[in-house]
């Protein structure tokens, strides 16, 4: 966390730009200029800002946001459910197409099934999330009105976003189940179950799938946090006032304090997250539960 | 006795990139409830082809059935649907395999994984079916508390793991037992325990046990009749005493020879010369000729008919009464 504060803090005062010109407006002059600059702190030596930002961080204050003024923990707060939902509801897309077509692939291996999934894959992974979204829109907004067109608040706006960051995963996800699947299945224990006479389902679906959920489930935990990424790109497609639309207008107003917490922020949901997915592997896989 | 398991000329081949290997080259087999028939062989030899063979689980394809029966309590197990076969699975055959770090899931506790064999096969509910496994852990000698049947396979040594996979295979006491070489991963010391259990449990349920190994020192602990199998078919068969004493072929002979004995220690350990050959090119004739001693050129052109020389004692060589090995050499 110390080193990602330390690289966010150094490259966004490395790329050009200014936040007290963007505050003052092009006719300000420079004593204006000079006096934002100081009430943001900006004007202090780098090492300055830097220990103090750092300072702060350390007891969860984000500081405040050179533009609106507000607490950026208060914008992220605001925005966070927003996002959230549709990565989560991306991630729950991505796994209830994945999982289900990626063990049916490997328990049919060259079926119909299985070429279908191949065939999902290869094109899921090949076209870009806001490709499939602005797809999405124009099919089911524009000429269907299946689905609002842009705006928040509704759970229903956040089908086609869902949508289009799911199916992207989805693919990844596909694959690995497949894979995973196979083999497991390939495995001594699965002649064993067999011979006690347990049914191809039971073999398949109790003892194969429980043993090849495990990679699936780490990878399904690294998914969700790319879908947090790849929500600033969908969020902007779809209009959604989400977490990406907030720091992507505090890059370009060089809100400092808001990048700063934004990035400190997404990289501690990613911590989070990770050691969520640690915790459910031990559940699933006895082997490295601590005795 | 009556005949609980018979094959008769039992033929698999399998479909292969280098060619098509001839796994199982007719193989007959007699084994009588309540006996212990011990198949014997080098690896490669056809073993667990067989043994895969009698449980219906043969990959098909590329493996292929071409001819022959499995005849288990007089039905013939190739003529069965898929579900029938599952039927038979676990509650008539039970299987144990050489590791048992393998087969066992690594996922599922052990109690897990004995009662949901008595769920497959008896219409009984979780609760009972727990109780049964407990007893049938005791049974195996692994005591009569619940550690073990909370406890997943790793967390068990690797006796207790093969104790947990036997207390599997006769839960549903089943009338045959195949045991896959079930000691081999084992030390030596826990070898010669688990074996009498098998023994033990052999008599308790009057099972036939296929008990599948290439140690004829093993062997020769728990059977009561030992096959020999060479590259995919059966060369001698014979009652334990009967091979030991007076083996026909000179394959089995070799393999006896190659046993270490305590009475002969200083000399040089016998082995025999070259491996047993590939499934794709099996040589024609006695299949053994190219090892053989005593082969001349009648071995190489003809195959050498099983016949009954002693009273059930059957070898399948030209020679038989003819001409014999040297031990002394």
């Amino acid at each position: 966390m110390l080193i990602i504060s330390t690289i966010v803090f150094l490259v966004i005062r490395v790329i050009p730009g200014d936040p007290a010109l963007v505050i003052a407006g092009i006719d300000a002059s420079e004593s204006d200029i000079k006096a934002i600059r100081a009430k943001l702190g900006t004007d202090k030596p780098i090492l300055t800002q830097y220990v103090d930002w750092i300072w702060k961080v350390m007891r969860f204050d984000f500081d405040t946001s050179m533009i609106s003024g507000q607490p950026v923990t208060q914008l992220i707060l605001e925005r966070l459910p927003l996002t959230l939902t549709l990565a989560l509801m991306g991630l729950v897309i991505s796994i209830f197409i994945a999982i289900p077509l990626g063990v049916v692939s490997a328990v049919k291996r060259w079926s119909a099934w299985d070429y279908l999934g191949m065939i999902f894959s290869q094109i899921g992974m090949a076209i870009p999330s806001f490709w499939l979204g602005i797809i999405l829109l124009l099919l089911l907004s524009v000429k269907i009105k299946l689905f609002p067109l842009f705006g928040g608040g509704t759970l229903k706006h956040l089908v086609l976003p869902a949508i289009s960051l799911g199916i992207a995963r989805a693919a990844v996800l596909l694959r690995l189940t497949r894979a995973a699947m196979i083999e497991e299945l390939s495995k001594e224990y699965v002649v064993a179950a067999r011979s006690k006479g347990l049914t191809e389902r039971m073999v398949n679906y109790k003892h194969a799938l429980k043993n090849a959920l495990l990679p699936v489930i780490t990878i399904a935990g690294i998914q969700l946090g790319y879908m947090l990424g790849g929500a600033i790109i969908i969020e902007q497609v779809f209009s959604l006032p989400g977490l990406g639309r907030l720091f992507l207008f505090g890059v370009y107003q060089r809100d400092f304090p808001l990048i700063q917490g934004g990035v400190v922020f997404v990289a501690f949901i990613f911590s989070f997250i990770n050691f969520t997915v640690d915790i459910l592997y031990s559940v699933l896989n006895p082997r490295i539960r601590i005795s | 006795m009556s005949r609980l398991l018979e094959i008769k000329n039992l033929d698999v081949s399998f479909e292969q990139e280098q060619g098509l290997a001839r796994a199982l080259r007719g193989v007959d087999f007699l084994l009588s409830s309540g006996e212990t028939h011990a198949l014997v062989g080098e690896s490669g030899s056809g073993k667990t082809v067989t043994s895969m063979a009698i449980m219906g689980l043969l990959p098909i394809p590329p493996g292929k059935i071409n001819q022959g029966e499995i005849l288990f309590q007089g039905k013939n197990l190739l003529m069965l649907t898929e579900s029938e076969k599952r039927i038979l699975r676990g509650k008539e055959i039970g299987m144990i395999f050489q590791e048992p770090a393998k087969y066992l899931n690594p996922a599922y506790k052990i109690g897990e994984q004995i009662a949901e064999t008595l769920m497959t096969h008896f219409q009984t509910d979780r609760k009972a079916a727990t109780q049964q496994a407990l007893e049938f852990l005791h049974l195996v000698g692994l005591g009569k508390n619940k550690r073990v049947l909370g406890s997943y396979p790793h967390e068990l040594s690797g006796g207790m793991k093969q104790r947990a996979m036997i207390a599997m295979a006769i839960c549903c006491h089943p009338a045959l037992l195949i045991a896959d070489e079930p000691t081999t991963a084992l030390d030596v010391t826990l070898q010669l325990q688990i074996l009498r259990l098998i023994h033990r449990l052999k008599r308790k349920f009057t099972m036939g046990i296929l008990f599948i190994s290439h140690d004829l020192g093993v062997v020769n602990e728990i059977s009561d009749k030992i096959s020999v199998i060479y590259a995919g078919k059966i060369v001698e068969s014979a009652t334990k005493n009967q091979l030991f004493e007076n083996p026909l072929h000179p394959y089995t002979k070799l393999l006896l020879l190659s046993i270490p004995d305590a009475a002969k220690r200083g000399t040089r350990l016998r082995v025999i010369p070259g491996t047993v050959p590939d499934a794709e090119h099996i040589p024609a004739g006695c299949s053994f000729h190219p090892r053989c001693p005593l082969a001349e050129d009648i071995c190489h052109g003809e195959i050498p008919a099983s016949i009954d020389y002693d009273s059930g004692h059957f070898a399948a060589c030209h020679f038989v009464g003819k001409k014999w090995i040297d031990s002394s050499k």
